[in-house]
């Protein structure tokens, strides 16, 4: 038989029939909904008659709109309750279990989804948001897309999908001390631009892969989409299954082995080809971050602001003279000592219990500076616990770090956690996009614990050169 | 669906890349629960000052654009969120159609969903067009899916590629969900081989029952 990639495994299992003009009916296990994609979806299949054809393979989280003020409710930014309570009607009218705004569960979707084992190895799952490749850490092929795809998946279940071509991104190599899987993305970023993997399936592989633990997998998959890739894989070993096990949604018993002996066959075979094959080296990977509003704009901590004088391409010279205007920052300066205003450490890039246990190190009997505000927003119920059962808060709220309910909060500026205009913000999420944090607002992308050290000094830091506490 | 066949119309170049779609559409104008309206929020951290006020500069603020149906952009349109929201706001604005030379997957994915036809040109093409627009601001472009290909103001041709299936589904108009629906005997037969085959993939029915018993 010829031998085939993960993803070439994936499409085999859910591919249902093809359909003229080169498409294939795909099944999807998994549907993930929240608040604000979701809406048009309901509305389609109301005004069409239609019902939910699998409501069991559905969940839904209400993570986007929702306050992460203490003692929450419904109330948030100015129009969104409508949206929160219309995704209660919508998920309860079909029967769909959600995590809803009180739910001991409630969390950003591709936190909770792997954290409650409903992403599993092997599945296909999707969700209106563009992160949902953050799953295909597990083996699995998750992909996300828009509102009227939503509404087919809800009325059949199924999606039309043209088969993409494949990349490997082999990363060999250990990680230096001190760099981390958002470095490592960041710089792979940085390598082969916002559109390098566009049309492609991304599967990650390599000695700096396998040795990573699954939360900085998710990490690394989670932001395959900031390089174009719609849906980001790794194949499932050992530390896969270790995860997976014992989650409250996951297989149990037989059931389980029964499973993993099913994903242990879904590596790509030896010899499978793939259409771009492209190689690294983890050691020459500095911590990162970024100077510009692309999240291609990035550089080592402790690099200079890049010269759009030196580039000759034209367009690339215009976008990072627009980039370095609106970041207010200046050519040829380095990045290190950059003075910031805000720190959020928080996402579906970096809100796991190992991002904040690398940010609480760093934290530990230090204080914030004085001029910045810093956030910590645990990616869901189930991590802000673990963080408190450890202690982490208190080290957070020692420090002056405020410690908030889980939500994706001031990664999207969706809710009201904003950054105000013109304020630098060092930021644990996966866009630095003009505006993302608010109107006017700047983004560095970095790390958990460069957030924490900037949050600390007051500017952007290199880790390495905090010392130990 | 309305069927897209041939479009003839003003052009409006914006020459930027990698333009996302928190740019077309901000967040905190997707607090809606319907698709229609969103026009006014194009662009709207360019189009207009803090004040509410136009911003003169910006293209579609200018004569003969405020009624163009056509964009030109730079590469990796569409790029960043999936907010179908931002395609919506487009096509409330008037446009029908979209030239780059590249997009970002999903979105390309939500134009074809509604009607809207992007056009991938090479990136030289796509700049000769910027100049084009630029010096002779409201010349007429035509975009014709039937021949896949695209007329500029001197008349010059060029050809593009999309794939058959989304042509046909712009061409004709087609609802993908009717589509599917046409498969549910394929769907109903994959699904009761499936719980057979990976028992596991289906357990949460079982614990969804448990949980309501």
């Amino acid at each position: 038989m010829t031998p085939r990639t993960l993803f070439q495994k994936l499409w085999d299992q859910h591919h249902i029939a093809d359909l003229p003009g080169g498409e294939s009916l795909i099944h999807i296990d998994r549907h993930l909904l929240y608040e604000i994609t979701s809406a048009q979806a309901f509305e389609g299949l109301r005004s069409t008659g239609r019902a939910v054809r699998n409501p069991e393979l559905t969940y839904g989280t209400t993570d986007h709109l929702i306050s992460t003020d203490r003692g929450r409710g419904d109330d948030t930014v100015r129009g969104g309750k409508i949206l929160i309570q219309a995704f209660r009607n919508n998920t309860r009218e079909h029967a769909i279990r959600h995590f809803d705004v009180h739910d001991p569960q409630q969390g950003i979707v591709h936190v909770i989804a792997p954290e409650l084992g409903i992403a599993l190895p092997g599945i296909t799952l999707v969700c209106g948001d563009s992160h949902t490749g953050t799953v295909g850490a597990l083996g699995a092929w998750a992909w996300g897309i828009g509102t009227s795809s939503v509404e087919q998946v809800l009325a059949t279940q199924t999606l039309a999908v043209r088969k993409p071509k494949t990349m490997r991104i082999h990363v060999d190599g250990v990680l230096g001390n001190g760099v981390t899987a958002k470095d490592l993305i960041l710089f792979l970023i940085g390598q082969i631009g916002t559109a390098g993997a566009t049309g492609y399936a991304l599967e990650l592989s390599g000695q700096a892969i396998s040795a990573m633990p699954m939360e900085g997998r998710f990490t690394l998959c989670n932001m395959g989409v900031e390089a174009g890739a719609r849906t980001t894989l790794i194949a499932p070993d050992d530390t896969t299954f270790d995860y997976v096990r014992g989650r409250e949604f996951a297989p149990v018993g037989d059931a389980f082995e029964m499973a993993v002996s099913h994903w242990r066959g879904l590596a790509s075979d030896e010899g499978a080809t793939y259409d771009a094959e492209l190689h690294f080296d983890a050691s020459v990977v500095a911590p990162q971050v970024t100077w510009g509003t692309s999240p291609e704009q990035v550089a080592a901590i402790d690099a200079l602001v890049p010269d759009p004088t030196q580039i000759e391409d034209k367009e690339e010279r215009e976008a990072v003279q627009r980039a370095i205007e609106y970041m207010d920052i200046r050519p040829g300066v380095p990045l290190l000592g950059l003075k910031i205003d805000n720190v959020f450490i928080g996402s579906c890039t970096n809100s796991r219990i190992s991002d904040l246990q690398a940010a609480a190190a760093v934290a530990r009997g230090r204080k914030v500076a004085g001029h910045v505000r810093a956030i910590v927003v645990p990616g869901s119920m189930t991590v802000k616990r673990e963080a408190e059962a450890l202690g982490l808060d208190r080290i957070f709220l020692d420090a002056g770090f405020e410690w908030r309910e889980p939500g994706c909060s001031m990664c999207a500026a969706v809710n009201s956690d904003r950054v105000a205009p013109g304020s630098r913000c060092v930021s644990t999420s996966n866009r630095n996009f003009e505006g993302r944090q608010g109107p006017g607002a700047r983004t560095h992308l970095a790390s958990p614990a460069v957030a924490a050290a900037a949050a600390i000094a007051g500017k952007l830091t290199d880790t390495r050169e905090l010392g130990a506490s | 669906m309305e069927p897209f066949i041939q479009l003839q119309g003003t052009a409006a170049p914006l020459p930027r890349i990698n333009i996302d779609t928190d740019a077309i559409i901000a967040v905190q104008h997707v607090y809606t629960l319907s698709k229609a309206g969103l026009g006014q929020y194009l662009f709207h951290r360019w189009r207009y000052a803090e004040d509410g006020s136009e911003t003169r500069e910006f293209v579609l603020n200018r004569e003969p654009f405020r009624h163009a149906s056509i964009l030109v952009a730079r590469a990796n349109f569409g790029c960043g969120s999936s907010r179908e929201h931002a395609v919506w706001a487009l096509a409330d604005f008037g446009f029908r159609s979209i030239i780059a030379p590249s997009f970002a997957s999903i979105f390309y994915e939500n134009c074809i969903k509604n009607g809207i036809l992007p056009v991938t040109l090479p990136e030289d093409a796509v700049e000769e067009l910027l100049a084009v627009l630029e010096r002779n601001p409201g010349e007429t472009v035509t975009v014709d899916l039937r021949s896949c290909q695209v007329v500029f103001p001197d008349r010059s041709i060029h050809a593009f590629e999309i794939d058959e299936a989304r042509r046909d589904t712009l061409l004709q108009g087609l609802d993908p969900i009717t589509l599917a629906e046409s498969h549910e005997e394929d769907i109903a037969a994959y699904q009761r081989r499936d719980r057979q085959a990976r028992p596991w993939v289906w357990a949460q029915r079982i614990d969804l029952m448990n949980r309501l018993s």
